[in-house]
């Protein structure tokens, strides 16, 4: 199997800015605060050519670090991200135009001072793509194949809605002929008429391009919807993975499961309510993250084990993976519900 | 239904701007009985938000309620001075914002914000005032209320602050609580809790709600009726299961089939051509007409509301109903 992205072993801290002061005086054997947060730690997996991987969990997770590694815009603290063999970045830099990025904000992702236009057509010059007298048909096309309309290139960023400002972030990606587009949230502040248009675009321009897809989200009935496999995480790990029909159709992993639970679903065969079934308590500060298992607290499967020793994600059948002691207890609750 | 606790009638509320009138409320009835819950859906400005303020009378210039009634336990709120409205103000009608950051007071204790709060309308004493806070943070699921209550709001988490605002709404046990989109900024694990609680509450105290979002399925899982609002209006209401069923107006039906969880996984979904209207250029007519697969010359004219058992819509091709005609 052609593994195109593989992310071994990787994980990002982040931890206080230390002065330049505080640097000697830590050389120097004096206690300076540096606790650090462990945005993501030892991640390890693969994304297929022409894959949609979707990537799921709560606000704090990892999802974006992880996110961002995977786009090159950020170096990880340890590991290696490689696409094709080759590393995203050398030195923190990227060195590679054939990851794209398209973020959930398109209102902060545009440069407001520039032409539409210009700002997709900036990246592609650059790069050689295109020339600076042939940018505006280039343009025009990609403006084309998003839905837009070509002469819309001279407008300024104000002057569209959400949904087409966010047709115009993935204009900009696409220009400049990636392989991989990672997505952060990119319809999660769309209203639902908007969002079903940027899901269908997505979904016709990835099949058309033969795009290899990373798509962050925390709404689960996008990801189901988009996605070939998906990954769930809980305070930067990766608890659960796999393909999405199986994953969500009978979670291995006591989070998946609460998560999908916990997600409002539309009542339409009875004039009754529904019932909630609740995760209780809160995600844990990443600062001072439990023992053994960061899931135990909450967990209603939890034992003296899951408060002792780390689950390693471990195989469940071919394709799927989970990171719990108990995984074999809870598939079990699944097929007796 | 029996005595509505809120009685909405026919309510306008304009926005008078340099560019021209905004109509962003433009006609809206509906009633709410003693421990109701009813959904308020619609897009960004369809006119949900503006509802809710008007109800509050917290609509500032250049906007203005320019018709209709408001009635809360058979007080006219419409026509009543500031310093009347202000006693009635989360006493007998209170809030729940979206952001609970900028709802708290950043420079206070979650105690002493609530104290105000109780003070406002009522004479208690220390003692007592702390107790009844101490008991709705618990209501609310906050552990180990007393000792929070001497904690300043960015101690808590934001699920936590989103509770203690929901406990200053319920101080006073009101009679309606208008919420707007309170849980959209939260995780859905927070959600579901806030959601689970509310219902419950509402069912305990009495309190009717309105609950503002643009989540079908949130609003959906929690209310007992919809409405739901295009431009300014309410083009479609009445039981939750029965109408997101079985949806009469073309807006409704085109909302619920663009749910990804609605649809088979990988195909293309439904969408709604185009995108809701600018208020300040409404076209004569139907608003929703330009975006309509059933529309005719005939939409050319604003239809009136159809009432029809608990049933209402703003069409003149409701769906499913072209069959049954009327004798």
């Amino acid at each position: 199997m052609s593994e195109f992205i593989v992310v071994n072993n990787v994980s990002r801290l982040f931890g206080p800015n230390l002065s330049t002061g505080e640097k000697i005086a830590t050389k120097l054997g004096a206690k300076v605060e540096t606790r650090s947060v462990r945005a993501v730690s030892d991640v390890t997996f693969s994304i297929r050519k022409g894959e949609t991987l979707g990537l799921v969990g709560e606000s704090g997770c990892g999802k974006s670090t992880l996110g961002r590694m995977l786009a090159g815009i950020l170096p990880p603290t340890s590991g290696t991200v490689t696409l094709d063999g080759k590393p995203l970045m050398e030195r923190g830099i990227k060195v590679t135009t054939r990851v794209q990025t398209v973020f959930q904000d398109p209102f902060a992702s545009l440069d407001p001072r520039m032409k539409v236009g210009e700002t997709v057509a900036e990246g592609p010059i650059a790069h050689g793509l295109t020339t600076k007298s042939e940018a505006r048909r280039y343009v025009g096309e990609w403006f084309e194949r998003v839905g837009l309309d070509p002469v819309w290139g001279d407008r300024y960023p104000h002057q569209f809605s959400g949904g087409q400002r966010q047709r115009i972030a993935i204009a900009r990606a696409l220009a400049m002929q990636p392989d991989v587009l990672i997505c952060d949230e990119p319809v999660a502040s769309l209203d639902v008429s908007i969002q079903a248009q940027i899901i269908n675009l997505f979904l016709k321009l990835t099949k058309d391009l033969e795009l290899t897809t990373v798509f962050i989200s925390h709404d689960l009935s996008v990801v189901q919807h988009i996605s070939d496999r998906v990954a769930v995480m809980y305070l930067g790990r990766i608890v659960e993975l796999g393909p999405v029909a199986e994953v969500f159709g009978m979670p291995a992993h006591p989070y998946t499961s609460a998560l999908f639970d916990s997600v409002p679903k539309l009542v339409l065969d009875a004039d009754e309510l529904v019932h909630f079934d609740t995760i209780k308590g809160e995600v844990p500060s990443p600062l001072s993250p439990p023992s053994g298992c960061y899931y135990h607290p909450r967990c209603p499967l939890a034992s003296e084990t899951c408060q002792e020793s780390q689950p390693i994600i471990q195989p469940v059948s071919d394709l799927r993976a989970v990171a719990c002691h108990h995984f074999k207890a809870q598939l079990d609750i699944r097929v007796n519900d | 239904m029996t005595n509505p606790v809120l009685s909405v009638t026919n309510l306008s509320t304009h926005f008078f701007t340099r560019d021209g009138v905004v109509k962003a409320v433009d006609g809206v009835s509906f009633d709410l009985a003693r421990g109701e819950i009813m959904g308020l859906v619609g897009e960004s400005g369809s006119g949900k938000t503006v509802t809710g303020f008007s109800l509050l009378g917290l609509v500032d210039a250049p906007g203005r309620i320019v018709d209709g009634s408001v009635k809360l336990n058979g007080t006219e709120l419409t026509t009543l001075s500031e310093k009347e409205l202000r006693t009635r103000r989360g006493r007998e009608i209170s809030m729940i914002f979206q952001d609970p950051i900028a709802t708290l007071n950043p420079m206070l204790t979650i105690g002493q914000q609530m104290r105000m709060a109780i003070d406002a309308h009522e004479r208690l004493s220390s003692r007592a005032a702390h107790a009844r806070a101490a008991e709705l943070l618990t209501q609310v699921g906050i552990p180990s209320a007393a000792v929070r209550l001497r904690a300043y709001p960015h101690e808590f988490s934001g699920g936590m602050r989103q509770r203690v605002a929901i406990a200053i709404a319920l101080l006073h046990r009101p009679t309606v609580i208008v919420a707007d989109e309170p849980t959209t900024a939260l995780d859905v694990s927070i959600q579901a809790q806030i959601l689970h609680q509310m219902r419950d509450l509402a069912r305990e105290t009495g309190t009717a709600m309105i609950w503002i979002s643009h989540d079908l399925a949130v609003v959906s899982s929690l209310a007992s009726k919809l409405a739901v609002m295009y431009a300014g209006r309410i083009v479609e209401q009445g039981p939750t299961a029965n109408l997101l069923r079985d949806p009469r107006h073309p807006y409704t039906a085109g909302l619920i089939a663009s749910l990804p969880s609605t649809a088979k996984p990988g195909t293309p979904l439904t969408q709604i051509p185009g995108a809701t209207p600018s208020l300040l250029s409404l076209p004569p007519g139907c608003p929703f007409e330009p975006r309509c697969d059933y529309a005719t010359s005939k939409c050319g004219t604003d239809p009136e509301i159809t009432l029809k058992d608990s049933r209402g819509w703003r069409c003149f091709h409701p769906i499913g109903q072209n069959a049954e005609v009327p004798t």
